[in-house]
């Protein structure tokens, strides 16, 4: 039996900005819970989850050895920090975004 | 062993930390990081106002701050605090060192990151899906390039006690010391990039000790407040132990290290720089004792034949207004301020792009997952760019206008106008760009 939780309970995150891209990295705090980081945090989710703000690709790149990923989202910040009429025009918060999504977990996982 | 500190990561930040820095840090080189590319655009705009302005705002405080500790620790000073007017900020720290009795200290200002001259019409802007800057329709107002460590190690050869430049590329600012110190060939990529590596996590300052990083209950961290700026003691092979002053607040853990790893990185493999394509794919990051983390096993490859250009443009004029709404059904007469607003500007030509948000309610998730829960603490908050003023100004006065013709019990009006600069990104041949260095003396 599995259960959902917040990515945030599991995972920390930074957001930067180049331009009109953002990137996001996600670590897990513990090593065990990465496979199931890497399996379900894909970029389509991500894509998927945000359309209106992603207007262009995710890619992901993988750090195993250090339990992250990294991705690089085109064309999502509205033109970019000296452009977009938005409060975050860096899109610092990107990183709260992506913890905000859903993870499943097995019911046993302590924590 | 190499001793370096980041006494700023950006333009506006803090003083004191880089004081006991300069002051206890046992430090050979302290580096001041400031310009992004939104303070590269205030450098432009402040310089347009007054050609004696358009470097870091900070440079006087800062100077006057950490001279004399660094005259007497032998400590010397990198910073880009030039940003858009290099040659002024030269100035600047001179007088500040006459102003302290430092009477021989000596500046070399860097020059050459302004490449205005090369760029023209037809110039593509990469990052704006190869749009020309013809095609963006807007006056230039600046092109800056990313200058590398060939710029700025010509400085350290003077003896200057103070290097300053404009643009370059933020961890050229921490390589330059090491290649300089250490002897590194320019093509040995493997140091290259790992230097490179330690400039890119000491470059954002407090990004490493514990800012930009808290989330109560999470991640805490102790003394925030009086959170420390990084050291890195580096050795001659580049390898580095990222550390705090001990009586500093904040913290050094794997993780911090690990967020500012990939912190505006895309590809961890191809991290590029005037300086090399460094990959830090493989990087290793393990704890060393207390606020003392190790990193190692950064790499890269050949430097780009490209260098990376922001071009800024006239922008126009930003503006941005809001009245907030409280206590019960806040969010539907904020919701009723915002269609009052839509209705009477939205049609009008010149304000199809006015931009409003309900901040309480989505204005940082904004499409993401719609409307929340109800709110009791909602602010409208409207934003426009224009290359009228008296448009932005208009703007200001519908918003201002609810107060009195709008939904119930709006209040806490606030509006500004201030210019704006917008930039993009180019690229342009290594050989068409010239650096060059001159020594002033206190």
């Amino acid at each position: 039996m599995s259960r959902h939780i917040k990515l945030h309970e599991i995972a920390h995150a930074r957001a930067g900005d180049k331009g009109n891209t953002s990137n996001v990295s996600v670590w897990v705090y513990d090593p065990g819970d990465y496979p199931l980081l890497k399996e379900q945090l894909t970029p389509e989710r991500i894509k998927a989850a945000y359309p209106a703000l992603i207007q262009g690709a995710v890619k992901r790149y993988t750090l195993d050895h250090l339990h992250g990923l990294n991705f690089v989202m085109q064309d999502a910040l509205e033109g970019g920090v000296n452009t977009s009429l938005g409060l975050d025009s860096h899109g610092k918060s990107w990183s709260f975004l992506v913890l905000d999504l859903d993870v499943e977990v097995p019911d046993n996982r302590a924590g | 062993m190499l001793r370096l500190g980041c006494g700023a990561g950006f333009s506006s930040d803090r003083l004191e930390p880089a004081i006991d820095l300069a002051e206890k840090g046992a430090l050979d080189y302290l580096v001041f990081e400031t310009i992004g590319e939104r303070t590269l655009a205030f450098g432009h705009r402040d310089r347009q106002l007054d050609p004696k302005r358009g470097y870091n705002p900070q440079l006087a405080a800062r100077m006057r701050g950490v001279l004399g500790h660094c005259k007497r620790n032998g400590t010397r000073i990198v910073t880009n605090m030039g940003v858009a007017n290099v040659a002024a900020a030269a100035d600047v720290v001179v007088d500040v060192a006459r102003s302290q009795g430092l009477s021989g200290l000596t500046v070399a200002a860097i020059e050459g990151d302004d490449v205005s001259d090369l760029i023209g019409p037809d110039t593509v802007l990469f990052d704006n899906h190869n749009k020309t800057v013809a095609e963006i329709g807007r006056p230039v107002v600046g092109a800056n390039v990313y200058l590398g460590i060939d710029a700025i190690i010509p400085g350290l050869e003077s003896g200057a006690d103070v290097v300053i430049t404009g643009r370059v590329a933020d961890p050229s600012l921490f390589l330059s010391p090491l290649v300089h110190r250490y002897g590194w060939k320019r093509d040995d990529w493997q140091k290259l990039g790992q230097g490179t590596l330690v400039g890119h996590l000491l470059e954002c300052g407090m990004q490493i000790t514990g800012g930009y990083f808290a989330d109560p209950g999470r991640k805490d961290v102790p003394r925030l407040a009086e959170c420390g700026y990084p050291i890195a003691e580096v050795d001659e092979r580049g390898n580095c132990v990222i550390t705090k002053l001990a009586d500093a607040g904040g913290m050094v853990t794997p993780r911090t290290v690990k967020e500012q790893l990939m912190y505006e990185v895309h590809d961890p493999a191809a991290y590029l720089t005037p300086d090399v394509t460094a990959d830090f794919s493989r990087a290793t990051v393990q704890e060393a004792g207390r606020d003392r983390v190790a990193v190692a096993n950064g790499s890269g490859h050949k430097r780009p034949d490209k260098l990376k250009v922001t071009v800024g443009f006239d922008g126009g004029f930003f503006g941005e207004a809001g009245v907030s709404y409280a206590g019960p059904n806040a969010t539907a007469r904020a919701a009723l301020a915002r269609d009052i607003l839509r209705e009477r500007l939205a049609h009008r030509p010149g304000f199809e792009a006015l931009r409003i948000d309900l901040i309480g309610i989505n204005s940082l998730h904004a499409t993401a997952h719609g409307p929340r829960a109800e709110s009791a603490d909602v602010r409208v908050h409207a934003a426009m760019r224009s290359a009228t003023r008296d448009d932005v100004a208009t703007m200001l006065w519908e918003v201002e206008s609810l107060l009195c013709c709008g939904p119930a019990a709006g209040g806490g009006y606030r509006g500004q106008i201030t210019p704006s600069v917008i930039t993009h990104s180019a690229l342009i041949d290594r050989g068409a760009v010239r650096s060059s260095v001159k020594v002033l003396r206190a």
